[in-house]
């Protein structure tokens, strides 16, 4: 099997065991993987688009592909109350210091989606200048990559779900930070 | 009016000024001293250009070229100008006070090609950050940091 699809398999349901008992049935499973299971299905993304790439992200929010089926309930207008950024569009040198406040400026733990060729790498068109920055993990850590010019709307749903399925299996970067930290203090 | 009908009516008030029809719109080509006095006649004149929709600059390498595009409300007839400047150092007297748009796209032409344009009122870069150096839409732009030279 396919790695992807073994996570996929493993995420598939709640985390944890049902253990039957006499009146009803008692869920295990670790405080972790239960904490990582509410938030993937509860990420709120940032209202963040830089160039065409927006017009597909907001296709995506609208009634006919519509991502608050998977959770990514309500764009928020303001980065301390997302949980997710999607770099929707090329970053110059002048948005780079923009794009790297607002990301401090998210509540932990964030995610970052590079949506499309100019967040993954400056673009198709417009790399070759002196204005942008070519690739938006020049500035803050990405996540998740979408290629694509502009991706069409499946792509971006297909990513807001690895996404998911990446912090269920606790692998994302965040994740990794707070796990090397516990194991640093013993 | 028709093209010929403003051809002629620039040659009576300009005898210098040298055309080509080969576009849509007449071109006309300009000497930078002669411009303003130009400018003010095109817009105060019967030709009433009071609206200019487009001011840029070309990079030929041998010299630079100010384009400006022109036309009238009333008439309906665009015009575009053209000014060859000195590539070491263009200058030519601004339209600001003539056409207020032109303040703005002419601090756009003065950071992206380097081009003086005396007596603005306010000739400071408009989008580069301040620390910026060179002009980076002249064709002999170099910046090893952000790009491949091709």
């Amino acid at each position: 099997m396919d790695v992807r699809e073994e996570i996929r398999e493993k995420n598939k349901d709640f985390p944890g065991q049902i253990i039957e008992a006499p009146g009803g049935g008692i869920i295990a499973g670790t405080f972790q993987d239960i904490v990582n299971w509410a938030r993937s299905n509860s990420l709120w993304p940032l209202t963040f688009a830089t160039s065409c790439c927006g017009i597909e992200m907001m296709s995506v929010a609208s009634s006919k592909y519509d991502f608050s089926r998977f959770g990514f309930e309500v764009a928020r207008a303001t980065p301390r109350q997302a949980d997710v950024i999607i770099i929707a569009g090329t970053i110059v040198n002048k948005m780079a210091p923009v794009l790297k406040r607002l990301y401090d400026q998210m509540a932990d733990p964030k995610y970052v989606i590079a949506m499309g060729a100019c967040a993954i790498s400056g673009g198709p068109f417009f790399y070759n200048t002196y204005s942008v920055v070519k690739g938006a993990d020049h500035v803050i850590p990405v996540d998740v990559y979408i290629p694509g010019c502009p991706p069409r709307p499946e792509a971006l749903l297909h990513a807001l779900i690895s996404l998911q399925e990446k912090i269920k299996s606790g692998l994302t970067r965040e994740q990794g930070i707070n796990e090397k930290l516990l194991y640093d203090k013993g | 009016m028709t093209k010929d009908e403003l051809k002629e009516s620039i040659n009576i008030a300009l005898p210098t000024a040298v055309f080509d029809e080969t576009g849509e719109w007449l071109n006309v080509q300009v000497e930078a001293t002669e411009w303003k006095a130009m400018a003010q006649w095109l817009r105060n004149s019967v030709l009433q250009m009071d609206y200019l929709f487009c001011l840029t600059c070309i990079d030929w390498k041998t010299h630079l070229t100010v384009v400006y595009h022109l036309t009238s409300t009333s008439h309906r007839i665009p015009i575009v100008i053209k000014i060859k400047l000195d590539r070491q150092q263009p200058q030519v007297e601004t339209v600001s006070d003539i056409w207020r748009t032109a303040e703005f796209h002419e601090r756009e032409v003065f950071e992206l090609f380097g081009v003086q344009f005396l007596h603005h009122p306010d000739l400071r870069r408009l989008i580069l950050t301040d620390d910026f150096e060179g002009f980076p839409l002249r064709k002999d732009f170099e910046d090893p940091v952000n790009m491949v030279k091709l």
